[in-house]
């Protein structure tokens, strides 16, 4: 299986939105590719005619009565946010223009 | 007069009912104790005892009211009325801090109970506060917390295990007979065993997890841990069962026998005539300590005295289970973690743009464990590496879960096996190399990965320090278990062990002691 070099690092820690130092960069890099040798030995396993297991129990299709509820007050939920703007969250802009 | 935390919630639930004692009086001694001892162990990040005091008094109201009823109102009250209880800080209490271990939850409020909480409160427990774990619950050892390390009552420079660490700790240390984990790869059995107590992950889909912060969400699963069998059969029973806000909780029964195991010695030991488990021959770990070993196969014999039948049985895709569980579950936990964006919660460090704010916020949030885990799962999810990684490993589980589905086939009622390769480390011991840490879980995460119950039940000292036992079984099969544990609680009852309790209490309760950070200061130092 693959290696992951320095910059490969950099690009999954940019997909992932963690920003990191160059020390965790460098500690990173020794770590996840001691942990990937690890994941080798399934290469050895065949498995072409086995199919994938994403959950183990047998529950299909859960549906429930599409009743209106209460959502929770507004005052507990922007309590948590960092910023807010009346009924808003504010939100750093995703878009050049305003 | 006796020490009331000294007791098992049944004994307490006996003396509320008689008037002997009082629900505040009980959540004063456990309080007390936990606030003197706190600074030693760090095992809970917030104790609550106004709220605490408060849910005691209206439990005593209601007890008090039933006692002028008569028997058959005090036969009508729930088992867990007026008991102290403790919460992994991952459960949501209206109201209170819900760290998960993570500066980057630090000062979010949950705004809303979990369904455990509702399930609790309804019950009439009194929830003294929320107790430490490995950030994310992501550890063996509550070393990655990022409110320092919880020590272990049986030895203050080791760790409980973890990530339930706290709760296992709070409930070895008398400072509640009860205490709620989640486990994920084995997140409740390993610090039980580490810690000497009784702890169960139930059925995948058995408890409702709104309200709980997500690890992985194909294996997290919410559990019990007491210091006997019947105390946490009692606690699964009222948080068990189908939850339409949890749509993977399931609609199976939940079993009555769960609040009915058998109080006599006798009846509980004759309950393991007759059984057929299974002894898996790759649970016995390469590494596995010659102690741990020693007390496992000497509890296996017992078993077998008391009539069980016991037969070498194996499992032969479990040398796979380590590589497929740090694939799911980071993957899994990758997904979950995205949520974390610093915008609605949590702390948030503006440092430009959006990018450069998520950056900023996640790289300074998470801790260390977090992050080789984001990592890990983004890498195995990202393009290219899809099918080398991660469906590779969901077929692998499919195999690791047909292992155990050709023994129930068989007809055996349960497996029995070591649940921690070793007994508490040192801490520090397995920091430095992550994956000596994620082989402490070897013997527990291949039931998460086939969604199976288990129990870790004590079985002894080694090096003086607890050993667990573990026992599991096919799907819902939780009362079964319960069965075995107590049955294996009842013929041992008398061994010079179980009166033995956790040897550094004393240590712990003195002011002078130093907190755990402290102690791993002075290692990295030394």
């Amino acid at each position: 299986m693959a290696t992951l070099s320095r910059s490969g690092v950099e690009h999954v820690a940019h997909l992932a939105r963690i920003g990191l130092t160059d020390e965790e960069l460098t500690r990173l890099e020794g770590q996840l590719n001691h942990i990937l040798e690890q994941y080798e030995i399934l290469s050895g396993l065949p498995t072409d005619d086995i199919p994938p297991t994403a959950q183990t129990i047998e529950l299909e299709n859960i549906l429930r009565d599409d009743i209106v509820r209460p959502s929770l007050p507004l005052e507990d939920v922007l309590g948590n946010a960092p910023a807010h703007d009346g009924a808003f969250i504010v939100v750093p802009a995703i878009l050049d223009e305003r | 007069m006796t020490d009331l935390t000294r007791l098992r919630a049944h004994e307490m639930a006996a003396l509320l009912r008689s008037g002997e004692s009082s629900s505040r009086e009980l959540t004063e001694a456990h309080l007390a104790a936990a606030e003197r001892d706190n600074r030693a162990l760090n095992a809970w990040l917030t104790i609550d005892r106004e709220r605490a005091l408060g849910e005691a008094d209206a439990a005593d109201a209601r007890l008090g009211a039933a006692r002028g009823g008569g028997s058959a109102a005090l036969d009508r009250l729930r088992p867990l009325l007026g008991i102290p209880v403790a919460l992994k800080d991952l459960v949501s209490l209206k109201g209170g801090q819900c760290t998960a271990g993570s500066r980057i939850l630090e000062g979010y409020r949950a705004p809303y109970d979990a369904h455990i909480t509702e399930r609790l409160r309804d019950a009439g427990a009194v929830i003294l506060g929320k107790t430490n774990m490995d950030e994310f619950a992501m550890g063996s050892s509550t070393e990655h917390s990022a409110f320092g390390p919880t020590a272990n009552p049986w030895a203050l420079d080791r760790v409980p295990g973890g990530s339930s660490g706290g709760s296992a700790a709070v409930v070895a240390a008398y400072h509640a007979p009860l205490s709620i984990g989640t486990d994920t790869g084995g997140s409740i059995r390993q610090p039980a065993a580490l810690c000497g107590i009784v702890g169960m992950k139930p059925t995948y889909g058995r408890v409702s997890r709104y309200g709980i912060v997500a690890f992985a969400s194909s294996l997290d699963q919410i559990g019990p841990l007491a210091r006997d069998a019947r105390d946490a059969a009692a606690l699964l029973h009222v948080i068990a069962g189908r939850d339409e806000r949890d749509s993977t909780s399931s609609p199976e029964p939940v079993p009555a026998a769960l609040t009915a195991l058998p109080a006599s010695d006798d009846a509980a030991a004759a309950n393991l005539r007759g059984k057929r488990l299974g002894l898996p021959r790759e649970y016995f770990v390469a590494g596995m300590e010659p102690g741990v070993e020693a007390r496992v196969r000497e509890a296996v014999a017992a078993i077998e005295a008391a009539g069980a039948t016991v037969e070498e049985v194996s499992l032969p895709h479990t040398d796979y289970g380590l590589a497929t569980y740090y694939i799911v579950a980071p993957a899994e936990a990758s997904a979950n973690l995205a949520r974390y964006d610093g915008l609605r919660y949590g702390p948030h460090h503006a440092e430009g743009d959006v990018l450069a704010n998520y950056l900023a916020t996640r790289g300074r949030g998470f801790g260390p464990e977090v992050k080789r885990r984001v990592m890990l799962g983004t890498y195995a999810l990202s393009a290219g590496y899809y099918d080398a990684y991660y469906l590779k490993a969901q077929k692998v589980r499919t195999l690791i879960k047909a292992d155990f589905d050709a023994l129930w086939a068989q007809g055996f009622d349960a497996l029995v096996a070591p649940t921690s390769p070793s007994v508490a480390f040192r801490f520090g011991a397995r920091l430095a190399d992550p994956v000596a840490m994620y082989l402490s879980d070897a013997c527990t995460l291949p039931v998460n990965m086939a969604g199976l119950p288990a129990i870790s039940v004590p079985c002894g000292l080694s090096e003086g320090l607890p050993v667990g036992l573990q026992f599991i079984g096919a799907p819902w099969s939780e009362a079964e278990l319960f069965g075995l544990a107590r049955g294996y609680e009842a013929i041992t009852a008398s061994a010079d062990w179980r009166s033995l309790e956790p040897t550094e209490l004393a240590l712990a309760a003195d002011p002078a002691t130093q907190a755990p950070a402290e102690r791993v200061r002075a290692l990295t130092i030394a």
